[in-house]
């Protein structure tokens, strides 16, 4: 968010209000929510509710079944890697546990200092050059424990 | 002399270095006073040789690849750069064997052109088709959709043509077009290179759907894995609204939506529950989305692949489509062969090939060297395939008939060292963490199954949960509301059934773990 600028409350109701008049207005807010802010909070699930005429449990149980919406902020930098089957088949669990081990994290978790948080996803179109992950949206293929430890060096920069 | 590259910007020639050596290139010929032309395309899908660039030469593109930034001095020599007698040279792109045996209809234009250039769109033969839809009227263009054959690429292989037909059949004020590019398979990623690599098809198919059942508004549903192909598509939609090709105008306005990384959003009805804002549940059908859709409204919903093939089925005619094919199964398919494979790649055709033919002599066997054991055909809910079934041909028909699916084309490859078991509980433990949770069979089945392999791997009792597995795999088969809990009996059973060696384990000792 840009600073000096609104308060959280009215930055959030503004995104709220550019969305609000859009049919099925409730996935475009929350991504540009997320966007903004890294993750969507309570207070920001009562907002979205009012404004959509929602209960806060329709808003909630929309944030909590998506996998990429957050409840809690993540890392500076978001490692997605791959585990789906094309992955699998080319040795894609191993490169994921040395990633795994490298930053000292379980998945979906971030390292103490903040700086990583390491994801499953599963597929990424990349499939023909596995094993593949999205790394702050950027993606990578054909990865190897060597190559994967380049992008940890980038990353932890 | 300028020269006029052609540099891939398919996500997945990024991934393996595309940016760089685009970058690395420019810098080069800076530095030796050359005048270069790059052009940014999407990819021939030729994988194992990306970054594959290519050059325009009196003779045609000629190819070069797989290229890494350590290539470029050495590519940009001499009095002529990019020299045919390069180590990377590939010969003209047309002429590599596995682009020459495929028969390219939806991926005509495919990493041939600059995706974002209407101008490139119209001059390889784009929007020939709306227009002889414009010509032949509404009603007798979903006639010419039903007489070509196509039947839904996203995987459930329904007549395409009937979809629009009962949409056009049913009055309302408000219809829509959905296109579903929620292409969450495992090995499958040919959404993905058209909405990167040929945008305007989508949009154009999208078009001629909205004119022919009478719908005015689309949505292109994307899944947020694709940031690039959400970012192309946007910037596609911008174009041709700026040229009257969408919008007041046109009659027809489209709309990218982006998801939020839940498989289950694929099912149709479940994609319709998360546009309209909620979570992505399945709906139980009937209503069908075709008289109840979207906001309640009759809905066209098809795979960004069916929608994609109709442009050609307009512009050269439905029997020029029906022609090809096997059986049931008319056109062409796009068949993704992907994971552990040599030459990894989009290779679309007819639909009638063997599975032998695609993975031995189209894919080269494995990218490892070692032997094929298992091929997983249809993405997630695929069932697996051993040698002995190479001969099954492409055919919705015959891969059903194998308790198994063509799905989406996705082709994923194995060697020899895959272990059958873990695949099988895979298919299960990705059941229970995508499943939506409306079904019982689905939400708990695929819990229960995933901790019933386990005891199978540790050895405990092999053929009591063996049976308890087969037993559960019926429930969910029968008993699930939608193809994900419905179909994940395929990759399970399948691996049971061909590999059965790999299920009968010694017992594990506890204190092993």
């Amino acid at each position: 968010m840009p600073e000096g600028t609104a308060s959280p409350e009215a930055e959030a109701i503004r995104i709220i209000a550019l969305h609000k008049g859009r049919e099925g207005a409730l996935l475009p807010i929350l991504h540009d929510l997320q966007s903004t802010f890294g993750f969507i909070t309570p207070a920001t699930v009562r907002l979205v509710a009012e404004a959509l005429n929602l209960t806060r449990a329709e808003v909630h149980g929309a944030v909590s079944f998506y996998h990429d919406f957050r409840e809690q902020p993540a890392g500076r930098h978001v490692v997605k890697l791959c585990r789906a089957e094309a992955c699998q088949s080319m040795d894609g669990e191993d490169v994921a546990r040395h990633v795994l081990e490298r930053f000292g994290v379980d998945w979906g978790e971030t390292t103490p200092d903040g700086r990583v948080t390491v994801e499953a996803t599963y597929c990424l179109g990349l499939c023909a050059c596995a094993p593949s992950a999205l790394i702050d949206g950027q993606p990578m293929a054909r990865l190897t424990p060597q190559s994967v430890d380049e992008i940890a060096r980038e990353v932890e920069r | 002399m300028t020269l006029r590259l052609f540099v891939p910007q398919d996500a997945a020639a990024r991934a393996v270095g595309a940016d760089h050596v685009a970058a690395a290139l420019a810098e080069e010929a800076k530095k030796k006073a050359l005048v270069l032309e790059v052009v940014r395309t999407g990819s021939r899908g030729l994988f194992w040789l990306e970054p594959m660039i290519e050059v325009a030469t009196a003779d045609g593109r000629v190819a070069f690849g797989p290229v890494g930034v350590k290539d470029v001095p050495g590519l940009l020599v001499g009095e002529t750069p990019f020299s045919r007698s390069h180590p990377l040279c590939l010969g003209k792109a047309e002429d590599i064997p596995f682009l020459k045996r495929q028969t390219r209809i939806t991926f005509e234009r495919c990493g041939i052109i600059d995706p974002l250039s209407l101008a490139d769109y119209r001059a390889h033969g784009g929007y020939r088709g709306l227009e002889r839809a414009r010509t032949l009227g509404a009603s007798a263009t979903v006639e010419e959709v039903v007489k070509s054959g196509l039947r839904g690429r996203g995987g459930a292989g329904f007549p395409t043509g009937i979809k629009w037909r009962t949409v056009a059949d049913t009055s309302a004020d408000r219809k829509y077009i959905v296109c579903n590019a929620d292409e969450g398979d495992s090995g499958t990623y040919a959404d993905r290179m058209i909405m990167e690599g040929d945008p305007f098809l989508l949009i154009e198919g999208m078009t001629i759907a909205g004119f022919a059942v009478g719908a005015s508004k689309g949505y292109v549903y994307i899944r947020s894995e694709y940031p690039d192909a959400v970012r192309v598509m946007e910037r596609a939609i911008l174009l041709a609204e700026a040229q009257g090709l969408l919008g007041a105008e046109a009659g027809f306005d489209l709309e990218v939506r982006v998801g939020a990384g839940a498989y289950v959003c694929g099912e149709e009805t479940s994609l319709l529950e998360s546009l309209e804002g909620r979570r992505g549940q399945v709906r139980a059908k009937p209503p069908l989305p075709a008289h109840k859709g979207l906001f309640g409204k009759p809905t066209v919903i098809n795979n960004v692949i069916s929608l994609a093939s109709v442009p050609a089925i307009l512009a050269n005619g439905a029997q020029h489509y029906a022609d090809l094919g096997f059986g049931r199964s008319r056109g062409t398919m796009p068949i993704q062969l992907a994971g552990n494979v040599r030459h990894a790649g989009l290779f679309e055709a007819p639909f009638g090939i063997s599975l032998g033919e695609l993975v031995d002599d189209v894919g080269g066997g494995t990218r490892t060297g070692r032997p094929v054991r298992a091929v997983q055909v249809g993405g997630p809910l695929g069932a697996y395939f051993p040698r002995a079934l190479f001969n099954t041909p492409f055919d919705y028909e015959a891969y059903a008939a194998l308790d198994g699916l063509i799905g989406h084309g996705g082709v994923v490859v194995f060697d020899d060292r895959v272990d059958m078991a873990r695949q099988a509980r895979f298919a299960l433990e990705f059941c229970a963490i995508e499943s939506c949770g409306k079904c019982t069979p689905c939400r708990i089945g695929s819990v229960r199954g995933t901790e019933t392999m386990d005891r199978i791997i540790r050895g405990e009792r092999t053929e009591a949960n063996l049976a308890l597995i087969t037993d559960l795999c019926q429930t969910l088969k029968f008993g699930s509301l939608c193809a994900l809990g419905g179909f994940t009996p395929y990759p399970v059973m399948s691996a049971i059934k061909h590999f059965p060696e790999d299920f009968h384990r010694p017992r594990l000792q506890a204190a092993a773990e």
